[in-house]
């Protein structure tokens, strides 16, 4: 049995902890890299992660990349939609073909 | 054109001819094996791209939801309500084979099934948008296990589609034309022997020829 955490700022992901998904505040990049390490050697399964902290977590998140767990997927925070979580799946894309075949 | 540093004799010629047929061999397969990834791949893709799209539509709903709660709420209220929550969410992972390349199944299990309990709290002082929000997570959540799914088996897929093509190309334009050359260039060296050889014993048989009968 694998749990689920989402991390971010208050607001953003206050909301998951109703639904029984377990909840960490984070606010700066150092405890984010502490608690991401943290997290994914307890066998946390996804990790739910807002577009703003992954942006500064970018290097810690890349390493999990290939392993089969934690899945680390980028959700949009309260504060709006910076296109990150779309242009990573792009990413993977030109990492498979090595071109930009998606627009 | 590259040659191996290889002795050219004819044990070497047999044990690459042998190796240039499993590169051969290999290479075939690999192509295959690249060719069906990424058909697969870009099919999870399109999946991908259509769940996050719908799945930062649903949290957008959401935030705006909660925004407007927290606005007509204190924020104390607002955490009191959110503090324990009554329901708990877990998911078990199975693996599924895609090409050898291991990707996970999620199943979430929750502690009780009544619809109700993912409102942790009373409706007397909370605002309706809370609930509106709550709600809103909660029915894009099913979406977002499946786009954690999705978005995991593409990245685990594109770093094996990475490496077999790397495998691919080594072989086919550095792998195999090394191998054949030197074939080529061992079976050239042994035909220039066997020459050199004819001529020597020609030579020979002249000068033998010359000594025993005074022959020109």
């Amino acid at each position: 049995m694998h749990k689920i955490a989402v991390m971010g700022d208050r607001d953003s992901v206050s909301g998951f902890a109703c639904l029984g998904l377990e909840t960490f505040f984070i606010n700066d990049k150092a405890t984010g890299e502490r608690k991401l390490k943290e997290l994914s050697n307890n066998g946390y399964a996804i990790i739910f992660i807002t577009e703003a902290l992954a942006s500064e977590l970018s290097n810690e998140i890349e390493k999990y990349k290939d392993g089969i767990t934690p899945a680390i997927i980028l959700i949009p925070g309260v504060s709006g939609n910076t296109g990150e979580g779309m242009s990573s799946v792009l990413r993977s894309v030109e990492r498979a073909v090595g071109s930009q075949l998606l627009d | 054109m590259a040659i191996l540093n290889v002795n050219p004799t004819r044990m070497e010629l047999t044990n690459l001819k042998r190796k240039l047929l499993t590169a051969r061999k290999g290479h075939k397969l690999l192509k295959d094996k690249r060719d069906e990834l990424m058909r697969q791949f870009l099919d999870l893709v399109k999946e991908n791209r259509e769940l996050r799209a719908k799945v930062e539509r649903g949290i957008r709903d959401a935030n705006m939801h909660m925004s407007l709660a927290c606005s007509t709420m204190s924020e104390e209220s607002v955490a009191v309500a959110l503090m324990l929550p009554s329901q708990s969410m877990s998911v078990e992972i199975s693996e599924k084979n895609i090409m050898s390349v291991k990707v996970p199944e999620y199943n979430p299990v929750f502690r009780t099934t009544q619809e109700g309990s993912i409102y942790s709290y009373g409706f007397a002082f909370t605002s309706g948008d809370l609930d509106y929000a709550v709600k809103s997570l909660y029915d894009i959540m099913p979406d977002m296990l499946r786009l954690a799914e999705v978005e995991k088996t593409c990245q685990l897929l594109s770093a094996e589609i990475e490496k077999t093509r790397r495998r691919v190309n080594a072989l086919e334009h550095v792998m195999i034309p090394d191998y054949v050359d030197t074939i080529k260039y061992i079976t050239m060296k042994l035909d220039e022997n066997e020459r050199s050889t004819t001529a020597r014993l020609m030579k020979i048989k002249d000068m033998m020829l010359e000594n025993a009968h005074s022959y020109k």
